[in-house]
């Protein structure tokens, strides 16, 4: 041991050491209400920004067998507004713009020409709970190709029946199990489940999957998100 | 390990004592960050759980328990998803900066339960929880506070892990289905945050009786007075 120090000196020597960690003192800026919304928003572009690095189009969301599937009847009905926002089913078109070189109104029998995808994939909100559904629709990719999107186009957003809305990345809306769904369980959708035409994409939380969709828009800039992320909720939020 | 240590004598009566630097910066400035991350986790993630606090189905909803809002963080779903979100960087670099500086700084030897530390368990149990003698001590750590730091480092991890699999339950499948798949993720994620609550109040009840001067340590690094011999 090293030859004695005064009790004064030992004082200071340990008053440096706790003004070392000063530097904390920064993270209280989340305590101070004006500071605390901008921080926190900043936190969660940080984790939406690190979610679009993490996601893989190549990669699959599980798939599960039949057995697996949660009875249709125990399928949660999601919605902000009314369950059905009576959509005129009879002549009800899904209007097409944007950066595509085919815009315009298309019917269900023009989305529904493409290959059908049927797949038993999870759907989970954001609460928590999650069901296994069976889904059946397009492969929005394949409307996007022969609709002429432009690749370097950024987002895919809709606008739904009962004034919901969405917007997905073009990563996300390329990958091969995002859907036009017009199908679950086999039967064309029902209204309280988004008929004709909703979202179904295994690879994002329940509030992408929007329902009732009447226009979808390809961009490069959009200026609201998500009815749920412009509150919010995350925007990317990929699973 | 050499750990310093430094006599003070008491300029008018001449007296002598002895103080340890125990703590290194990185570690008391770990320890704060983490104990300021574990707080907004907790209580972010408790609110994150009262959107659904069940783990059954959600037809019917059968629910577990119903935790007050005024202990929880965020006020509604989404604010505690933004403060769970934004912390657990924090809360993961934190561990990374703890667990690297331990590594390189071979500080670990202070805290690390080893095999060597088992048969200190037992005579640590009897005297905490059954009056027995105190066991002499010889360093920083006594098996048992090592086992305890140890764990809760263990907890640690598995509690990012689990988060990480019920985060990206496709992107990192293979991490849910490790853990028994994306319910039983959420579970572990669940049962972990209770057991490092455990361990954060048997923490608390110990600081509370060794005293000032181990209280005093994790701010300024040095233990003044301690009860084993620096060799």
């Amino acid at each position: 041991m090293s030859s004695p120090i005064s009790r004064r000196k030992f004082s200071s020597v340990s008053r440096r050491e706790v003004l070392k960690l000063t530097p904390m003192v920064a993270l209280g800026a989340f305590a101070i209400p004006k500071l605390q919304k901008p921080l926190l928003k900043g936190g969660l572009a940080v984790s939406d920004w690190a979610s679009a690095k993490l996601f893989r189009s190549g990669r699959l969301a599980p798939t599960f067998d039949d057995s697996e599937v949660t009875p249709f009847s125990k399928f949660p009905i999601n919605d902000y507004d009314v369950d059905d926002p009576e959509v005129d089913l009879e002549h009800w078109t899904l209007n097409v713009s944007g950066a595509v070189q085919k815009a315009g109104e298309y019917t269900l029998a023009q989305i529904q020409a493409f290959p059908k995808i049927t797949q038993n994939t999870r759907h989970l909100c954001v609460e928590g709970w999650d069901v296994i559904g069976r889904f059946g629709g397009t492969r929005l990719s394949d409307f996007l190709n022969s609709i002429g999107a432009d690749p370097a186009a950024r987002f895919v957003s809709v606008e739904c029946a009962d004034d919901y809305y969405e917007s997905l990345d073009m990563p996300t809306a390329m990958h091969r199990q995002t859907l036009l769904c017009y199908e679950m369980y086999d039967q064309p959708l029902t209204r309280e489940h988004g008929a004709p035409l909703r979202l179904q994409i295994p690879t994002k939380v329940g509030y992408k999957q929007a329902k009732y969709l009447t226009r979808l828009t390809v961009s490069h800039v959009i200026d609201r998100v998500g009815y749920w992320e412009d509150q919010g909720y995350s925007s990317f939020y990929g699973l | 390990m050499a750990t310093r240590a430094i006599a003070i004598e008491d300029v008018k009566s001449g007296e002598q004592s002895e103080a340890v630097y125990e703590h290194p910066f990185v570690v008391r400035l770990c320890h704060w960050l983490n104990a300021i991350c574990l707080f907004v986790m907790v209580g972010s993630g408790l609110q994150i759980f009262r959107a659904f606090p069940s783990f059954g189905a959600k037809i019917p909803q059968k629910d577990l328990l119903h935790w007050p809002k005024a202990f929880a963080l965020g006020g509604w779903l989404g604010g505690a998803l933004q403060w769970h979100l934004t912390f657990m960087w924090i809360y993961i670099a934190t561990g990374l900066l703890y667990v690297g500086y331990q590594v390189f700084s071979g500080n670990y030897k202070q805290v690390l339960f080893v095999r060597r530390d088992i048969p200190g368990i037992w005579p640590m149990v009897r005297h905490y929880f059954f009056f027995g003698p105190k066991p002499p001590a010889r360093e920083a750590y006594n098996p048992l506070q090592k086992h305890a730091y140890t764990s809760a480092i263990g907890l640690g991890a598995l509690s990012v892990l689990t988060g990480i699999a019920i985060w990206k339950p496709v992107q990192f499948s293979w991490l849910a289905s490790l853990m028994g798949g994306f319910h039983w993720a959420r579970l572990w994620h669940f049962l972990i945050m209770w057991a490092l609550l455990a361990f954060v109040f048997g923490h608390l009840v110990m600081v509370v009786l060794h005293g000032w001067n181990n209280f005093v340590s994790m701010f300024t690094g040095w233990k003044k007075d301690p009860e084993y011999r620096v060799q």
